[in-house]
């Protein structure tokens, strides 16, 4: 009602700023000086950004890019070089080791191994972070009972780690992360060592957690299948830099960089195949086909474009590759198609989809 | 064997587990704190105090590369500060716990050393002060270990505590030297040595046993 009121009286105000972010980096940096012969290695070169309250915060990048330290100056598990981090408006930087522990305890942390206390039942370990705060007895009682309903490992209540499946012991990962009501959830390869089906449930269950909860969710990956299924906004980190940034589905439809392109094409089956890669020549070869991209986007990507080609153009049209995604509700498609060399079978097939608003690009020539 | 010799063996055994028991027990007391200190004082660990890691570092070294004799002996004084003589079974313990000291210190440190760096780093994402850790995380996760090396420490300690027989304190191995050897009785020697290895037997395997049962990284049918 609040800030509905506020929005009203100041309708200048872009909507961003009626919330102040749940997470904010000013310009940050993160050097780890050189050791033995390795030299000095820039994990976080300048690193801006914002992360609203509420939503799922994905970053994809190779291992070594600096996503993993990017996480870690969030709860001050590292700190920074240069630069501040702002979490709920409160500076990490500046925080003493109690003041530290204290924003801790509103920052959840589920980790690639999980990282469970072996030594602890299930119970024990979603538990811990309330012993951890002082919490008492009956208070811990409470709050494991619901945690474990959340996460659906009632009967299990009383057994050990290494008695639990990976998936299992994310889940517990999870409801230990949530014990303490924390208004971030940061995730370090979650699911990175889960076979596929196990990620998509526990990528379910996060969800189901941001929808329920309103809890902010950072998450860092290298499979760009996570950030689509659950992100709604990604930055793609390399050499320590925020490379491109963006909404999920814009950055799958509009790639900027070599980077970002090779990632959404490892998911969306736009990748040119390995054996039609080598084959391809710039130039047009006599009697040969062309081969095009074309990428359907928006309320264009159901468009019934392939027969419209044929029959407007009058264009034999080959489909060499390709596959449609649903990201973030909406259609997305990426197609190899191969058409008839000559100019103007290239041309009309590039209006056509052009007319559709959509993107097309000639990739080469093939015999 | 004469009922007078089998009372002499079965009160030289309870001196020697009275001996080993207060030793293991000091040296634990002691040695723990020490073991964790100097796990968790390295450079970048929860206690970073590099310096100080290292001089008690070659304290122990010191300690332990004495052979036991020597230190008994070189304790003397030191022992008659604390017991007040330097003959008998209560002078016996105190170069027991000396030795029992850095040896424990080294088995809970490689104990800690060996938990998984990331269950620190989980603890310190939950807002840990570094006791927490240690006390819940650290000790909890290493007990399998440690169960075992104190095993291991008992068993040497009792080794040990024969040795301390040579200078009259007292217990298996002061009567085996002075009945088995000087009074040449080898039937001593033999029930000496038999009542040992059944001693290092049964200590051995409860040490194995408890460890079993601490150990929760194990899947169990």
């Amino acid at each position: 009602m609040n800030v509905l009121a506020r929005a009203d009286a100041e309708p200048a105000l872009p909507a961003v700023s009626v919330e102040p972010p749940a997470i904010r980096f000013d310009a940050v940096s993160k050097c780890y000086p050189a050791r033995g012969r390795d030299a000095q290695v820039t994990a976080l070169d300048h690193v801006s950004l914002a992360v609203a309250p509420g939503e799922i915060y994905g970053v994809i990048g190779r291992s070594g890019a600096g996503k993993s330290t990017l996480l870690r100056v969030i709860n001050g598990l590292e700190k920074p070089g240069t630069g501040r981090v702002l979490v709920d408006g409160t500076e990490v930087g500046a925080l003493d080791g109690a003041g530290l522990r204290a924003l801790r305890r509103r920052i959840g942390m589920i980790f690639q191994h999980f990282n469970l206390l072996s030594s602890r039942t299930v119970f024990d370990n979603i538990a811990f972070p309330l012993e951890l705060a002082g919490a008492r007895r009956p208070a811990i009682e409470a709050r494991v009972g619901q945690l474990l309903d959340l996460v659906g490992l009632e009967d299990k209540r009383g057994r050990y780690p290494a008695e639990l499946s990976g998936g299992q012991k994310q889940r517990v990962g999870i409801a230990r992360a949530l014990a303490t009501e924390p208004r971030v959830l940061l995730s370090d390869e979650a699911t990175s060592a889960l076979d596929p089906e196990t990620t998509r449930s526990i990528l379910e269950l996060l969800r189901r957690v941001n929808a329920l909860t309103g809890v902010t969710i950072v998450l860092i990956t290298h499979e760009m299948q996570v950030i689509k299924e659950i992100a709604g906004r990604v930055a793609v980190i390399e050499g320590g830099r925020i490379i491109e940034e963006g909404a999920v589905y814009d950055v799958f439809a509009r790639p900027q960089t070599a980077t970002a392109r090779s990632f959404v094409s490892a998911v969306t089956g736009g990748g040119v195949p390995d054996d039609l890669a080598e084959a391809l020549s710039s130039q047009p070869i006599e009697g040969g086909r062309a081969v095009l991209r074309v990428v359907l986007t928006g309320a264009q990507a159901t468009a019934p474009i392939i027969s419209r080609l044929s029959r407007s153009a009058g264009i034999d049209v080959q489909i060499l590759s390709g596959q449609v995604d649903r990201i973030g509700g909406a259609a997305f498609g990426n197609f190899l198609l191969a058409v008839p060399a000559h100019a103007s079978a290239v041309g009309a097939t590039l209006a056509v989809a052009r007319a559709h608003g959509l993107s097309g690009e000639v990739l080469g020539y093939v015999t | 064997m004469s009922p007078e010799l089998l009372g002499l063996i079965a009160d030289a055994t309870g001196e020697t587990l009275y001996m080993v028991a207060v030793a293991a027990l000091l040296g634990t007391a002691l040695g723990l704190p020490l073991g964790v200190f100097l796990a968790a004082s390295g450079r970048g660990e929860l206690f970073e105090a590099v310096a100080l890691n290292r001089a008690l570092g070659v304290l122990v070294n010191a300690t332990r590369s004495t052979p036991f004799i020597i230190l008994v002996v070189a304790i003397i004084p030191f022992t008659r500060l604390i017991a007040g003589t330097s003959i008998g079974t209560n002078a016996a313990m105190v170069p027991l716990t000396v030795a029992a000291i850095p040896f424990i210190a080294r088995i809970i440190e490689t104990a800690i050393r060996e938990v998984d760096h990331g269950l620190i780093e989980a603890s310190r994402a939950m807002g840990a002060t570094p006791l927490q850790i240690v006390a819940k995380v650290l000790l909890p996760e290493a007990r399998p270990a440690i169960v075992l090396g104190l095993t291991l420490t008992v068993v040497s300690l009792i080794g040990y505590s024969a040795m301390v027989g040579a200078v009259g304190g007292g217990g298996l191995g002061d009567l085996g030297i002075r009945y088995g050897y000087q009074r040449f009785m080898p039937e001593v020697m033999a029930a000496v040595v038999v009542v040992l290895i059944v001693l290092v037997q049964a200590l051995q395997s409860a040490g194995e046993a408890f460890a079993r049962h601490v150990n929760k990284r194990i899947r169990r049918a």
